[in-house]
């Protein structure tokens, strides 16, 4: 499936900023299912630096900052992303769920080493017996890992309540927890709590989702939004994809930009303002199916 | 202090120990073996611990025996003497150490046990071989990590040490640093144990602290024992200093002699802010916090009056993931914003680097014997405390086993306080998370004398030693270090953030007398002559404006309050009273007495009057109280340290003392707070005394001058207009009193000898350009500070000089002899209209010189869209 992608990003500042330091990651990465032809990445105001680099996880990261006066700021990133159809895997052919941890226990095989970094708390993603007595309930004695995996994505799904009032980005997993509402951010950060509360590696995956209006109507252009879920590491398979916020494994309407331990990892676009004071942000995702 | 006084001070200390040595051996020549008995009278060794004085034969070790000698000579009564002297010297220099959330207040003095720790030189040579080892392998390890990560996919290091850890910081991966080296500074914790062999119990490759401590011990110790210092041949610490300069200016990316270090400190809350100020002067660099700097075209600068400076070299005393709150911890905004990206630039060096906190996480100790040996092909000379990391099976086993004998620590940092989990919590939390504990086996410190009441006592020690790479790939060790005695013979630990532990100086001794360094250039230098010192960052200009400002705040309250004290007479409760009230309505105008013109039944009662002008004076928690201000001044003066003089600091610390002395049960006279005030105006004055006469004219002691003028011409206002406005202006007692609080009696009296009248009281105190205690004194002087500040870019009429120039031609425009034929009521006369001007311009002022030269504005966060 090819898409091209929109993705607009723009700052309405109360007071003037003197100047600014941004991280954005926001360029699609290329993985075995998925390429990234004819990104653009264009900032306004023009920053007076402007560096692109990879980071520690392989994403591609624009830094930038801007000096002159601005009281407004506009990030506009286009691109054409071919991602191939995915098969999900059946369960049988995988392994018990414990026998995977096992293989993250010290000493672990340098093959997996990479995976491993995963297993670990990150700084919004902390493991809890609550959390591991939680995912059990999925991952019963012997269960295939990714049958497990896709369980605990349902459950999450079933047991918590979409509401984008109920939290906001520095809500911490307990209070999601608690409340039992979020978005998907919440959603993906708490799979991979559960997952990692076993000694299971998994990453966070930030990225876009192609929406399909209701039947009869028009797509509506710029209504689409970034999303968030996770993947969970296969021996043998490598990184399984879950979508907890829609209950489905993605197969290709999902667009993956970048992946880290936990959002603080690859939060799209991050900036520091010298001034400013209140702000307001607005934005806006197209992802445009090409036949 | 300044050299001469420093030689001063010790000859004439010299003399007076002379004196007493020589009048004790006259006493014959059992006075000797007497002394002996009873300094060790009460010595006895603690079973099961090594002593670092008397071996187990009970003969004294030699190289303690030439101090011990010489401290018998001088007896107990002369070691309690200079013991007193060595906290009289700690209190002087203000060297203290913040306790965090201490209801007593943060800030306590240094405490310093007068009897150095002495290391035989044999024993010490060894030490700095396995320290320099361990610094030498901790380096190449954060190379490691910090690069191509080989320790960890050839399994000589457990990966969980490396991506468990919240001090790996993922952004500094991949960073060049200049000749590979992270770990600029490495200090250890050591530990002798029973069978008299030292261990390393903790490594400090964050923020090693403590040198500066270290080396103000050095500094009190060698003045109160000069004679055993000079006489053991006691090796300097200065090299280790001299090195640090030397290295970072090796660091630095521009040329050596334009290049820049600045000492990056959290602020004056954090714990060591003490030493940070300390070292920074000791050293030469500007002490700035985060929002003195700022990062432009990749470069660091630093924000000053005159505009933007390059920063070469950070020398960071803030944690790492503190340093840059855009790629590192994501909830802070302390820090530089993209630092990080500068440093990856090239065009910073920060030292240690980001990221060094890695590797003193205790698990790694039992990785290092290995570690050793595969990087260093060497056996690890220093052993570490034997450590057990719970990632690893067997260990893991070993410590569920052995748990109530271990003592059981986070492996990495985090917010788990293990010391309040019991043993069963504990042990599941093991088995759940193993990764994130580790357990040591206790070590019996070793004892070495201290003193206690009258005698030397044994004390568990443990020993702080620092190290500094030397540029070339190796380091240099500081011949001495932080000694730090524990309270209970039993002591398991010992940490400053705990209270209750002491220090103590770390002495070398050599055979051979010791080359004495400096750290200032040799004379064989060529100097460029220079008329101005560093540039004034903006923060530090902001705190002398307000060192001024409170300085003389203190000083008008004083006056104000003594003169009302002192007029104050409870057998005339009707009479006098209403003549002290402009003085009261000044203090309540400036927020310092609420509410007495309010309550007139404080008029009536003698003594709650009189309890509420002490409470003004006295009670710390009262909104203004004078109390509370030198509080505020003590305070800024902290945060000017690197900028001040010692003598400031030390007449400004006496002020505060006097006036937290009282009890608050204890009663107090109104005449005993006269005494009290009378000593607080002479320590203020001798504090403007010192800001006049020694600081130079520069933007320092501009900034702290105008802060005086403005805060005196506020309160000068206030009172005048305070009187205009009193029923009773006219009356010649209220004049006269006016006259004694602005320190004008004498001269007004010198020019007249009548009953003092607004007109000649208004002339001399409001317009008289001759008085320096006259409104338009202060006008004048504010007008000259502006005309010699900074220029703001392109802004030719700044708003604060418009301000004064009004207050000015106003001031000029007034004619004192007009106002004697003035028939108004003073209340409503065109006098009363101009004080009032200005005491409305004065606010305006302020705001515009903050406006124009302290603006650093807050770094704020960008928010982000809604998810779906």
């Amino acid at each position: 499936m090819n898409y091209h992608i929109t993705h607009r990003t723009f700052y309405d500042y109360a007071a003037p900023v003197s100047v600014s330091h941004h991280v954005a990651r926001l360029e699609p990465r290329a993985t075995a299912a998925q390429s990234c032809e004819n990104f653009s990445l264009q900032i306004f105001p023009e920053p007076a630096l402007r560096k692109t680099r990879t980071d520690y996880f392989g994403n591609q990261l624009c830094f930038f900052a801007i000096q002159e006066i601005h009281s407004k700021l506009e990030i506009i990133t286009s691109s054409r992303v071919t991602v191939e159809p995915k098969i999900p895997s059946q369960n049988e052919s995988v392994s018990p769920w414990e026998s995977v941890a096992e293989m993250f226990r010290d000493p672990v095989s340098p093959e997996v080493v990479d995976a491993y970094q995963f297993v670990f708390d990150s700084p919004q993603v902390r493991a809890s017996q609550e959390l591991a007595e939680y995912a059990r309930e999925s991952f019963g004695r012997e269960t295939p890992l990714l049958a497990g995996a896709r369980d605990l994505t349902r459950r999450i799904y079933e047991d918590f309540k979409f509401d984008p009032r109920a939290t906001n980005v520095a809500t911490p997993l307990e209070e999601v927890w608690e409340k039992r509402r979020g978005v998907c951010q919440d959603f993906a950060h708490l799979g991979i709590a559960c997952l990692r509360s076993l000694g299971l590696p998994a990453r966070y995956v930030s990225g876009y989702l192609r929406t399909h209006p209701p039947a009869g109507k028009p797509r509506l252009v710029g209504a689409d939004a970034s999303h968030a879920w996770f993947r969970i590491f296969c021996p043998g398979t490598g990184w399984v994809d879950f979508d907890p916020t829609n209950n489905v494994q993605p197969a290709e309407e999902h667009i993956i930009v970048a992946y880290g331990r936990d959002y603080g990892d690859v939060s799209p676009v991050a900036g520091i303002l010298t001034g400013g004071g209140a702000h307001e942000v607005k934005v806006s995702v197209d992802v445009e199916p090409l036949e | 202090m300044s050299d001469a006084d420093n030689m001063r001070r010790n000859r004439n200390e010299r003399q007076m120990i002379q004196t007493q040595t020589q009048s004790m051996t006259g006493e014959g020549g059992d006075a000797k073996m007497a002394a002996s008995a009873s300094l060790l009278f009460n010595y006895q060794r603690t079973a099961g611990a090594f002593d670092e004085l008397l071996a187990t034969n009970g003969e004294i070790f030699p190289h303690y025996a030439k101090l011990l000698g010489e401290l018998e000579q001088f007896g107990a009564a002369e070691l309690s003497r200079r013991a007193d002297a060595s906290q009289r010297f700690v209190h002087e220099h203000g060297i203290t150490y913040n306790v965090y959330g201490d209801p007593r207040g943060m800030e306590r003095p240094w405490q310093l046990d007068p009897i150095p720790f002495v290391i035989a030189p044999e024993e010490w040579q060894q030490l700095e071989t396995g320290l320099i080892q361990r610094a030498t392998l901790l380096n190449k390890i954060l190379a490691d990590c910090y690069g191509n990560q080989d320790l960890i996919r050839s399994r000589w290091l457990s990966p969980a040490l490396v991506f468990g850890q919240p001090d790996f910081l993922r952004p500094c991966h991949g960073i060049r640093v200049p000749g590979d080296m992270h770990l600029h500074f490495y200090a250890a914790d050591l530990s002798r144990s029973p069978d008299g062999r030292w261990w390393v119990v903790s490594d400090r490759t964050q923020i090693p602290t403590g040198a500066g401590y270290a080396l103000a011990n050095r500094l009190v110790t060698s003045r109160i024992l000069p004679e055993p210092f000079r006489d053991n041949c006691v090796h300097r610490l200065a090299g280790f200093f001299l090195a640090t300069q030397s290295l970072l200016a090796q660091l630095a990316p521009r040329q050596a002699d334009k290049a820049r270090v600045v000492m990056l400190t959290p602020g004056p809350h954090n714990e060591t802010y003490f030493e940070q100020a300390y070292l920074a002067r000791y050293l030469g660099y500007m002490l700035v916090e985060g929002q003195d700097l700022t990062v432009r075209d990749n470069h660091v600068w630093l924000k000053t009056l005159n505009g933007l400076e390059r920063v070469d070299v950070i020398l960071r005393r803030v944690d790492d993931d503190f340093c840059d709150p855009l790629e590192l911890i994501n909830n802070s905004i302390l820090g530089v914003p993209g630092l990080v990206e500068a440093v990856r630039a090239g065009t910073v060096v920060i030292a240690n680097a980001l990221g060094s906190g890695l590797v003193q996480s205790p698990a790694f100790m039992s990785f290092l014997p290995g570690l050793c040996r595969h990087l260093l092909g060497e056996e690890l000379k220093l052993p570490s405390v034997a450590t057990w990391w719970c990632g690893q099976k067997d260990a893991r086993e070993h410590v569920l086993k052995n748990l109530e004998r271990l003592i059981v620590k986070p492996a990495f940092r985090t917010h788990l306080k293990i010391a309040e989990v019991e043993q069963d919590e504990l042990r599941r939390r093991i088995q759940f998370d193993p990764d994130l504990f580790v357990a040591q086996e206790h070590v019996d410190l070793s004892t070495a004398p201290a003193w206690v009441g009258e005698a030397l006592t044994p004390q568990p020690v443990s020993l702080r030693v620092f190290l500094v790479a030397n540029g070339k790939g190796g380091y240099a060790v500081m011949p001495g270090g932080l000694t730090r005695v524990s309270p209970d013979s039993d002591g398991k630990f010992i940490s400053m953030q705990r209270g209750g532990s002491r220090s103590k100086d770390t002495w070398i001794p050599s055979a051979t007398p010791v080359e004495e360094l400096t750290l200032l250039h040799g004379s064989n230098q060529s100097v460029e002559l220079r008329r101005t010192g560093n540039n004034l960052p903006s923060r530090l200009a902001d705190n002398f404006f307000w060192l001024g400002r409170y300085s003389e705040r203190a000083d008008a309250t004083s006056r104000l309050l003594r003169s009302a004290l002192l007029r104050f007479n409870p057998e005339r409760t009707g009479g006098a009273k209403p003549l002290l009230a402009p003085l009261l309505q000044t203090l309540e105008t400036q927020g310092q007495l609420t509410g007495i013109s309010a309550r007139p039944e404080l008029w009536a009662n003698a003594e709650a009057f009189e309890a509420e002008l002490l409470a003004a004076i006295f009670d710390p928690e009262r909104a203004g109280s004078l109390r509370q201000t030198a509080d505020h001044l003590q305070r800024l003066a902290m945060l000017v340290r690197d900028r001040t003089s010692n003598d400031m600091w030390r007449v400004l610390s006496q002020i505060d003392d006097r006036l937290a002395a009282p009890r608050p049960k204890l009663v107090m006279l109104a005449g005993d707070a006269v005494g009290v005030l009378n000593q607080t105006l002479l320590g203020l004055a001798a504090f403007h005394g010192l800001a006049r006469e020694n600081m130079t004219r520069a933007q320092a002691w501009r900034f702290l001058d105008m802060g005086l003028r403005l805060e005196r011409a506020v309160y000068l206002c206030t009172l005048l207009d305070a009187t205009l406005q009193s029923p009773d202006a006219e009356n010649p007692s209220l004049l006269e009193a006016i006259l004694e609080v602005v320190d004008c009696s004498i001269t007004f009296r010198s020019r007249y000898n009548l009953l003092p009248t607004i007109p000649a009281v208004f002339d001399l105190v409001l317009l008289d350009d001759k008085n320096p205690r006259s409104v338009l004194f202060q006008i004048k002087q504010l007008v000259k500070h502006f005309d010699k500040l900074p220029k703001e870019r392109g802004d030719t009429a700044s708003p604060g000089k418009t301000v004064l120039e009004n207050c000015l031609a106003r001031l000029e425009k007034t004619d004192a002899r007009e106002l004697a034929s003035s028939s108004a009521k003073w209340s409503d006369s065109a006098l009363a209209a101009t004080v009032r001007h200005t005491l409305r311009a004065l606010p305006q002022l302020s705001d515009a010189i903050a406006a124009s030269y302290f603006a650093h504005s807050a770094i704020s966060r960008t928010g982000r869209g809604d998810w779906p």
